[in-house]
């Protein structure tokens, strides 16, 4: 059955796109949440610029951010499925 | 929102296949955003110090505990309302 969407489709140029879309729209989501809280944790008095202990805490806590983020999405996944494993009928 | 009424120009087949593929990329932002939310109260939860290179190790417990406690307080959160309401 040829398909518009999903992995058979006749172009996989076009699904490819998407797939590129998806990725950029998910970054932009996690870089907004990064500096709302990396900000608020690194930069307490906004002075004229930047210091160097500032971007170096923004670097690291760009980092915890991540795998805060990665430890976040695997437990809510594993809890996700466990849940729906225990319901009959789901 | 009926897919015929966006979508006339399309068969019923076709429309079949565009509602299987909203629903289920819907489905699926639904979860990342899920996620993004969590993170960041997890993160406000648990990162109460300073940032160093890496988490501590109590900072490290927390996070791993927090989506599971969340979601154990929304389930619990519920069932008291639920209990509540057939005392009514």
């Amino acid at each position: 059955m040829s398909s518009l969407f999903g992995s058979g489709g006749a172009a996989p140029d076009m699904n490819a796109r998407k797939e590129q879309m998806k990725q950029q729209i998910q970054q932009e989501q996690l870089i907004n949440k990064i500096n709302e809280n990396c900000y608020e944790k690194c930069v307490p008095k906004p002075s004229s610029a930047l210091s160097s202990s500032e971007e170096q805490c923004l670097s690291r806590c760009m980092t915890l951010y991540m795998a805060a983020f990665d430890q976040v999405s695997k437990s809510y996944v594993a809890r996700v499925s466990k849940e729906r494993s225990g319901l009959p009928g789901v | 929102m009926s897919a015929q009424a966006q979508m006339p120009q399309f068969d019923a087949a076709t429309r079949k296949e565009l509602e299987e593929f909203l629903e289920q990329e819907q489905a699926k932002a639904k979860l990342q955003a899920s996620v993004h939310e969590l993170t960041n109260t997890c993160w406000n939860k648990c990162i109460t110090g300073g940032i160093s290179s890496k988490f501590s190790r109590s900072e490290a417990t927390c996070l791993e505990n927090c989506v599971d406690r969340f979601l154990d307080s929304s389930l619990y959160i519920v069932r008291q309302i639920e209990s509540q309401k057939q005392q009514l």
